[in-house]
């Protein structure tokens, strides 16, 4: 096959975005499991999980950072390209329009991928903000004898201001919409489909958003219920 | 006994040709059978406009019995019409209310530029065709029956995937105009075959291509065609498609 339609065809571009999009995934599952360490008191866990990760994985860190923005990046410019394309596609829309109910995938979800993801992309942009070059407080955690970055505080202090929280819960739902659609979809998109395994996916896909969408809901509002912000 | 007769209300595009702009004009047709089919209901309203000296509603129609794939129009918003698994000629008038006031559009697509009122150019579709719907083979003597072994249940797909008249309904449907359904149809239909297996990869990287070229969007995978499409083919088909085209890419 010719390099241009590898790199640029309507079946490749969906392939390149779908990939990345499940490696985003299950990063954000990872992110999601990491994070509940938050709902412990002590801060020290959370806080030398950190730690770890910045410091202790040796060049690990640089390399995977590389790869989530390599990922990132793709996605989101075929995205744009992907929709261009599609917005041309029909230059003259219907008047009227009924969605076929029958066996149609078609949701709020999946005709709002855009507009989801491209908020996706400004949070996390002021996601990085936030946190990693956000306030820096040092502290010596127990059994340390030097001093680390208390991320814990700077997460708590963020969530006690209620107009973060509000920010945070509503773009984590509409990323739990985008992968409404998205998880199933990236499937499809490779070709991994069938008469029994596409109902099923479909079914793990939309799960898999209730559960990452729940899960980054419940981490700031419960912050803010029990950690002062509320009371 | 006699049904009682519906009076339904049109709002149907008309459009001089393609670089005109075109709007929608309404229409009332008064007695109108229900057993009748759509596209009778508009036979009977374009004879009331010839008597008028009106220009009659261009549509395109052929066998009327849902196999040529010629009709087809999006009726109240859905591409032939509120039921799966129909095409506009399958579609009757009993499905509406008495008085009711169908929206009738044409197929929309870039891909598929307006010849006249609800008629559309969807020779799009023919072009990708001929990049690959079809096998090469050998002529002389018809091969000796069971010579070449075909699995039973890829048979039964390849038939489901022949189904596919080529109407279009798919890239009307799809908020893409994307022709997936339809090519994948295609491809499937073929790679399932051992007769299509040597052209396989050719065959989706040329169809692929040609499809990309005519303008027609991305599959975002909402999946409406399948809901829309009158023989009803799976978007596995699709999923069948990429399989292929993977292949192909390692080629
Ligand atoms: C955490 C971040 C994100 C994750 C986990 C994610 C995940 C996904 C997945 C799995 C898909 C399905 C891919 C396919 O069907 O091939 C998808 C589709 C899509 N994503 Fe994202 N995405 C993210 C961020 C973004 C961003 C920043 C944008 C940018 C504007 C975006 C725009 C889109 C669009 C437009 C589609 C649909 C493409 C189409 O089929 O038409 N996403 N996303
Ligand atoms: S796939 Fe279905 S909707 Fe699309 S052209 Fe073929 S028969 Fe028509
Ligand atoms: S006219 Fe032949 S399928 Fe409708």
């Amino acid at each position: 096959m010719r390099f241009k339609m590898i790199l640029a065809s309507s079946l490749s571009k969906k392939i390149y975005m779908s990939i990345a999009g499940l490696v985003w995934s299950a990063f954000l599952l990872v992110h999601l499991l990491g994070n509940l360490q938050l709902l412990n008191p002590d801060r020290d866990p959370f806080n030398k999980y950190s730690y770890f990760l910045t410091h202790q994985t040796g060049e690990f860190i640089y390399l995977a950072e590389f790869l989530l923005a390599f990922f990132f990046i793709t996605h989101f410019l075929y995205a744009i390209w992907v929709q261009i394309g599609n917005w041309r596609a029909r230059p003259h829309g219907y008047s009227m329009v009924r969605w076929a109910k029958n066996t149609s995938k078609r949701s709020l979800g999946s005709v709002t991928m855009i507009y989801t993801g491209a908020l996706v992309l400004i949070f996390l942009v002021l996601h990085l903000i936030h946190f990693k070059y956000g306030e820096v407080v040092y502290y010596t955690p127990k059994g340390y004898t030097h001093q680390i970055r208390d991320m814990y505080f700077t997460v708590m202090e963020f969530f006690k201001n209620p107009v973060n929280v509000f920010f945070y819960v509503a773009v984590m739902v509409l990323l739990g919409f985008h992968l409404s659609h998205g998880a199933w979809s990236a499937f499809q998109s490779l070709g991994l489909s069938g008469k029994r395994f596409t109902p099923f996916i479909y079914t793990i896909g939309v799960l898999f958003a209730i559960v990452v969408a729940v899960g980054f809901v419940f981490l700031p509002l419960w912050i803010y219920f029990t950690r002062g912000g509320a009371l | 006994m006699e049904k009682k007769k519906l009076t339904i209300h049109l709002k149907v595009w008309r459009q001089k040709d393609a670089d005109s702009k075109g709007k929608f004009v309404n229409y009332t047709v008064n007695d109108v059978n229900p057993d009748m089919s759509f596209l009778e209901m508009l036979d009977v309203l374009n004879e009331e406009l010839i008597k008028k000296d009106e220009e009659p509603i261009e549509f395109d129609n052929d066998c009327r019995e849902g196999i040529c794939g010629m009709c087809g129009s999006v009726i109240n918003g859905t591409a032939h019409g509120p039921q799966s698994g129909m095409t506009t000629c399958d579609v009757r008038m009993r499905m509406f209310k008495d008085g009711e006031t169908i929206v009738v559009e044409p197929f929309r697509a870039r891909a598929f530029p307006v010849i006249k009122d609800l008629a559309v150019d969807r020779s799009a579709l023919d072009r990708i065709m001929s990049k690959g719907g079809y096998t090469s083979v050998r002529t002389g003597g018809v091969p000796e029956a069971l010579s070449v072994p075909v699995p039973k249940p890829n048979a039964d797909e390849a038939m489901d995937m022949a189904a596919c008249i080529g109407c279009g309904a798919c890239v009307a449907a799809c908020p893409n105009a994307s022709a997936a359904l339809f090519v994948g149809a295609k491809v499937s239909h073929l790679a399932l075959l051992p007769q299509g297996r040597p052209e396989a990869a050719r065959r989706v990287e040329r169809m692929v291509a040609q499809m990309d070229e005519e303008g027609f969007g991305a599959c975002s995978n909402h999946g409406e065609c399948e809901a829309v499409c009158p023989k009803e083919i799976s978007i596995t088909a699709i999923g069948r498609m990429r399989r292929e085209y993977l292949k192909a890419m390692f080629k």
